[in-house]
């Protein structure tokens, strides 16, 4: 009886969440429609956001938030694996056993900050230090991704952290009474039996920075410009989109959509790969 | 130094002199082990020969230290810090005529030898997220050989001295996971033998494996001993007495007695061993 009951509650939740997802999917999609029709494929080529006469059509185009977004993404990226990685290393192979857990702790609890509270301490601590060290005016590209990297750090080293723990110990012994070293062990035990997991957070984060608004709205500089040098301000989607929102119409409001939708999609597909790498090691 | 000599492991050569070489392959003199934050020792005092050559076996109830005392030989104890050792652990030089005490051992690079001279083969079968190649050409790897026709010599004259050439030459890049359990553990032993051990440490070897599995790595372990010499932790009394040449009967952290296994099963001097092996308790 409770258990039929309990079936039909949590079958009615997965088929809610799935129709709210196709919801969203379709709503963007009905209302980039114009946009779409309008523009085509040259969305992705167009570098304006001007619109027209009397609020009346108007050039936009999604090149260079788009650009924005994988630049910073892509920077965030290069530093936060290798230091995600090696945290995680240091945290299961290396550390002594008493620092473990606070360690280990403070990291879930970075994890756990707003992101506007990084986009505040990274625009008024760290966007200085980047304009003494760097030159630029602060705000800009690396301004906006080596914070972003810090954001997901801790997120990625937590989770890297527990798929290495999983590795069981008499594996990592069995390496150890071969005569390797904690490297050889890391490098040929703890990583290959690890993967999974470290591809999934690596993705997981990937999709974080992508979406990430509040922090990033706060450090790239908001421009509508091709960044030249890495230190350029420019502007990202998620930034655009709420830096414009509240007075956009018609093709405007439509091109939104369209460049929400884009980022939908790219985020949609990072997070199916996510947890196709998840339950694929589950199901071994 | 007494650690010395490990570092010329590259050096090894067969002696033919027999008569010149030690009896004892190794010799443990009055071993005290305490865990780190323990109490309290887990062995006391123990003193126990592994014959060269010979199959030394290791009974007693559970938690009675047969583990820790194998783990002590090759001092994997101490990839966890703090622990503490008393007494003297002595292997025999490669050359067999003097012995070391192993520790002594500090140095990182040391210790990695020591455990390639006294290898380890543990209860479950543990092989290593690679190829079966791969598996048993890692130690061979990771002891500096760079030549691969001689690492493939080796490996293959490992495997087919582990009983598992014809099982898997056929597969050799396949991924090791898709061995069954008792192939992974004649693959785990074909990887200690490739690194030439003088000493192999085995815990529990057949413990999770079935009876025909067993069968195979006991005639294993058993053609083993020509070329090294062994201490194997049974629970199975037919298994140390098959198996074993010498018995040593442990209990809470004691060596209670060590014997010939003939003695040892027919005739024993303590009341408590004969009472373990006639199952009265344990
Ligand atoms: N990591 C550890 N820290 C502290 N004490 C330990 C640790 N491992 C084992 N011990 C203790 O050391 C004693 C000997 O354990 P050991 O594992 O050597 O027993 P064993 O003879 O191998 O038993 P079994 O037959 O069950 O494998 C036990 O009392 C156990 O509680
Ligand atoms: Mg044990």
């Amino acid at each position: 009886m409770g258990g039929k009951l309990f079936r039909n509650v949590s079958f009615l939740s997965a088929t809610l969440s799935f129709f709210i997802l196709l919801g969203i999917f379709v709503i963007l999609f009905h209302y980039a429609q114009d946009a779409m029709h309008t523009f085509g494929w040259d969305f992705l080529r167009i570098d304006q956001w001007e619109p027209g006469e009397d609020d009346e059509g108007g050039m936009f185009g999604g090149v260079i938030p788009i650009v924005g977004t994988l630049l910073t993404t892509l920077i965030a990226m290069v530093i936060a694996v290798p230091l995600s990685m090696g945290i995680a290393i240091f945290l299961t192979e290396i550390a002594h056993k008493n620092l473990v857990k606070p360690v280990g702790v403070a990291i879930e609890l970075l994890a756990a900050i707003p992101s506007i509270i990084y986009g505040m301490w990274g625009l008024f601590y760290f966007a200085p230090i980047i304009q003494h060290t760097f030159g630029g005016n602060g705000v800009g590209l690396l301004t906006a991704g080596i914070v972003l990297a810090i954001m997901i750090i801790p997120f990625m080293a937590a989770i890297t952290r527990d798929a290495m723990n999983t590795t069981p110990p008499v594996l990592k012994e069995s390496a150890y009474a071969m005569g390797a070293t904690t490297f050889d062990v890391v490098k040929d035990v703890v990583m290959p039996y690890a993967k999974g997991g470290i591809i999934g957070s690596i993705i997981l984060a990937l999709g974080r920075a992508l979406g990430e608004t509040m922090a990033v709205a706060f450090l790239i500089g908001s421009v509508l410009k091709f960044p030249s040098k890495i230190t350029d301000p420019t502007t990202s989607i998620p930034v655009l989109l709420a830096n414009n929102f509240s007075e956009a119409q018609d093709l405007e409001l439509s091109s939104m959509y369209l460049l929400a939708l884009l980022l939908f999609v790219v985020s949609f597909i990072i997070i199916s790969l996510a947890k196709f790498y998840f339950l694929g090691r589950s199901a071994k | 130094m007494s650690t010395q000599p490990l570092s010329q492991f590259e050096t090894t050569k067969e002696t033919t002199e027999e008569t010149t070489k030690q009896k004892d392959v190794m010799r443990v003199e009055s071993l005290t082990y305490t865990y780190p934050g323990a109490p309290k020792p887990s062995l006391h005092a123990i003193d126990l020969p592994i014959r060269r050559n010979k199959i030394t076996a290791l009974i007693g109830p559970s938690g009675c230290g047969k583990s820790t005392l194998l783990r002590a030989m090759n001092r994997i104890h101490d990839l966890y810090p703090g622990n503490h050792y008393e007494g003297r652990i002595l292997l025999a030089t490669p050359e067999g005529r003097e012995m070391e005490d192993i520790l002594e051992i500090k140095k990182e690079n040391d210790l990695i030898r020591l455990r390639q001279r006294v290898g380890m083969i543990f209860q479950k079968p543990t092989p290593f997220p690679m190829t079966i190649f791969e598996n048993v050409a890692y130690g061979l790897k990771l002891s500096g050989m760079k030549n691969k026709s001689d690492i493939e010599e080796r490996v293959v004259t490992a495997l087919q001295g582990s009983a598992i050439w014809k099982e898997t030459k056929d597969r050799l890049h396949e991924s090791a996971m898709g061995l069954s359990g008792g192939q992974q553990q004649r693959l785990c032993i074909a990887r200690a033998v490739a690194l030439k051990p003088e000493v192999l440490l085995f815990d529990e070897p057949t413990s999770a494996l079935d009876p025909i599995s067993t069968g195979a790595i006991e005639e294993l372990i058993a053609e083993l001993k020509k070329e090294v010499s062994i201490a194997i932790v049974t629970h199975n009394m037919q298994q140390a007495s098959r198996l074993s040449d010498y018995t040593a009967f442990m209990y809470i952290g004691d060596l209670i007695e060590y014997n010939k296994t003939s003695k040892i099963f027919l005739n024993p001097d303590q009341k408590l061993t004969e009472d373990y092996i006639t199952g009265r308790f344990g």
